[in-house]
């Protein structure tokens, strides 16, 4: 366990650095006529901004790809749930009274832990309520039914918010101020940034922690491989989806809330993209496979932005589904996906 | 077939047990009982039932009538993963272990009911049955072999410290030496005081092995005696045991 841990963290550092050197290399084909200092700069930049939409692609890719390795079903409500996350994350600071930056920094660091805390619980009861009523009565009916279901509970999500709170984008509050800032070689970059990378990247590696050495979740496991065999071990199949939404669901809450101090305003239908890119991103990292859909997200965002820095910005959607399309041709099972012939 | 006196010593009995899948009846009445310290056989040929019967008992297939006592309470209605803590283990057809698992894992799943401090005995208890689980446990169970994986679905359902241990077709696919060694195992849990209804295809080891056993035909029990008597019995030599 900590020896897979220490070797994850050993490619992901790599991963790191090459996608460094990429987006550098990337932003010098966009702007060749800069001086290399001012490439560095801006390929830097570039870089952390992809950081932090990749991190909330990866967030979100969690849930459909624990969903989807434990029931096989394509949760098409997951956006959705994300999106709601962002407005219950909204309703709790501008209740708190926090409509812009907080300046005292230990106020900041309790309020942010706060808001991640019940934006992540309430939203995990929201997803394990939905698996309780809305797929659970149609586990064995045949597949179409749950996955129509799915995308009638997204269009219900965004009708509830729609009326319950806003028809238009509503400014969210942006906590963190924009001033707080680092410089790195010539970039200057966004404390925020790397704050929500970092609380991706702890989140993950609990949730890896989590499914790969606790009881409970290897209870997730053996339900996603064997259901049945898993019950002959004692394994309640009934709690165990229910946890795995509430985590997938928990997980989406705080991309949600990230999504909100990042962007600075939220709307009722910003879950259709983001989840349908989330979903590409578990896809692409190969669907079942948590590391797999992390690392999905961290690509689909750094190829969105690698399409505005060498100036394909316009291009952005067609570059994301094109890598799509040429990773599955050539791996159908995804980056990390496993190959069929898989259960005993 | 003889009826069975309702015995206070029955550990497992299932009385006039009616199960389907669909519209299709798999079991009819199925009448059986297990006493304590016992090994109980059933066999029959494919399709014939065995595997629904475990399945019943175990709570994977419900009885649409009839009733299943295990331990002295009427289990018909009880969810197959509260079996589990009350004493019932079953290892299933085509071993189905967690093949993305460790074989440490698989064990670990095993012991999910128990407390942590006793699945290290239990585990202890495995690997002394199964030393080669010992030598292999850091290794996913699907990269196993075919004997190894059995030995893994038994040890598994061990480690729940089962009263009762159902064991579907244990000796499935295995080498004749592999066979031989299994049923000895087989043996050994009993001796060590575990009850066991044994579901195979290999009749003649498993009328060695046990002290009873029942001839399933079509979802119905065609004969109840004891192991030495049905090994005797000309009909099942000629059905089950190869014979001309």
């Amino acid at each position: 366990m900590t020896f897979r841990i220490l070797r994850l963290a050993l490619i992901a550092a790599g991963a790191l650095v090459i996608s460094w050197l990429l987006m550098i290399g990337l932003t010098w084909l966009g702007t060749r006529s800069e001086s290399f200092s001012n490439v560095v700069a801006t390929g830097t930049a570039q870089y952390f901004s992809a950081l932090t939409i990749g991190a909330i692609y990866a967030l979100i890719a969690l849930g459909y790809t624990m969903v989807y390795g434990i029931i096989e079903l394509i949760n098409f409500a997951h956006g959705d749930v994300f999106m709601v996350g962002a407005f219950v994350a909204y309703l709790i600071f501008t209740s708190l009274g926090f409509g812009g930056a907080i300046k005292s920094i230990p106020l900041l660091i309790g309020i942010l832990l706060l808001g991640f805390l019940v934006t992540m619980v309430v939203l995990g009861v929201l997803g394990a309520a939905i698996e309780r009523f809305a797929y659970r009565p149609l586990r064995n009916a045949p597949r179409l039914a749950p996955l129509i279901t799915a995308i009638g509970v997204s269009f219900i999500l965004q009708n509830v918010v729609q009326v319950l709170i806003s028809n238009s984008p509503v400014p969210s509050p942006q906590l963190v101020s924009l001033e707080y800032r680092f410089t790195l070689l010539g970039a200057s970059v966004p404390l925020l940034n790397l704050l929500i990378f970092l609380v991706a990247v702890v989140l993950m590696i609990a949730l890896q922690v989590f499914v790969g050495g606790t009881r409970l979740g290897r209870a997730m496991r053996s339900t996603a491989q064997d259901r049945e065999a898993a019950q002959l071990m004692g394994v309640n199949i009934n709690a165990t989806i229910a946890i795995t939404f509430f985590i997938g669901s928990a997980l989406a809450g705080a991309a949600g809330l990230i999504y909100g101090l990042y962007k600075g305003n939220i709307v009722f239908n910003l879950g259709f993209d983001a989840g349908l890119k989330a979903f590409t991103a578990a896809v692409l990292g190969g669907i079942g496979n948590t590391v797999g859909a992390a690392l999905g997200g961290f690509a689909i965002g750094f190829i969105e932005v690698a399409a505005v820095t060498t100036g394909l910005s316009r291009w952005q959607e067609a570059l994301v589904f094109s890598v799509l399309i040429l990773v599955l041709v050539f791996r159908p099972a995804g980056i990390l996906g496993q190959q069929i012939g898989e259960r005993a | 077939m003889t009826a069975q006196p309702a015995a206070t010593d029955d550990l497992l009995s299932m009385e006039a047990v009616d199960a389907f899948y669909g519209h299709i009846q798999a079991l009819r009445s199925v009448t059986i009982n297990v006493r304590r310290g016992e090994i109980v056989t059933l066999i029959g040929s494919n399709g014939a039932g065995k595997t629904t019967t475990l399945k019943t008992i175990s709570g994977l297939v419900r009885a649409r009538s009839g009733r299943v006592m295990f331990d002295g309470t009427d289990i018909s209605r009880v969810d197959a993963y509260r079996l589990v803590p009350r004493g019932l283990g079953h290892a299933p057809e085509g071993r189905r272990i967690f093949s993305r698992l460790s074989v440490f894992e698989n064990l670990q799943m095993g012991g999910f009911t128990r407390k942590r401090s006793e699945v290290n005995e239990d585990l202890a208890r495995v690997f002394q049955l199964f030393p080669r689980l010992a030598e292999r446990r850091a290794q996913r169970g699907g990269s196993l072999s075919g004997g190894e994986q059995q030995m893994l679905a038994i040890g598994r359902a061990l480690m729940s410290r089962p009263k009762l241990l159902l064991l579907d077709e244990p000796s499935l696919g295995l080498s004749p030496i592999l066979v031989q060694q299994i049923f000895s195992i087989i043996q050994e849990i009993n001796r060590q005081g575990t009850t066991i209804l044994l579901v195979e295809q290999n009749a003649l080891q498993a009328l060695n092995v046990a002290q009873r056993g029942y001839v399933l035909q079509t979802g119905r029990i065609i004969l109840a005696e004891s192991a030495a008597d049905l090994a005797a019995n000309p009909q099942v030599r000629q059905a089950y045991l190869g014979e001309i």
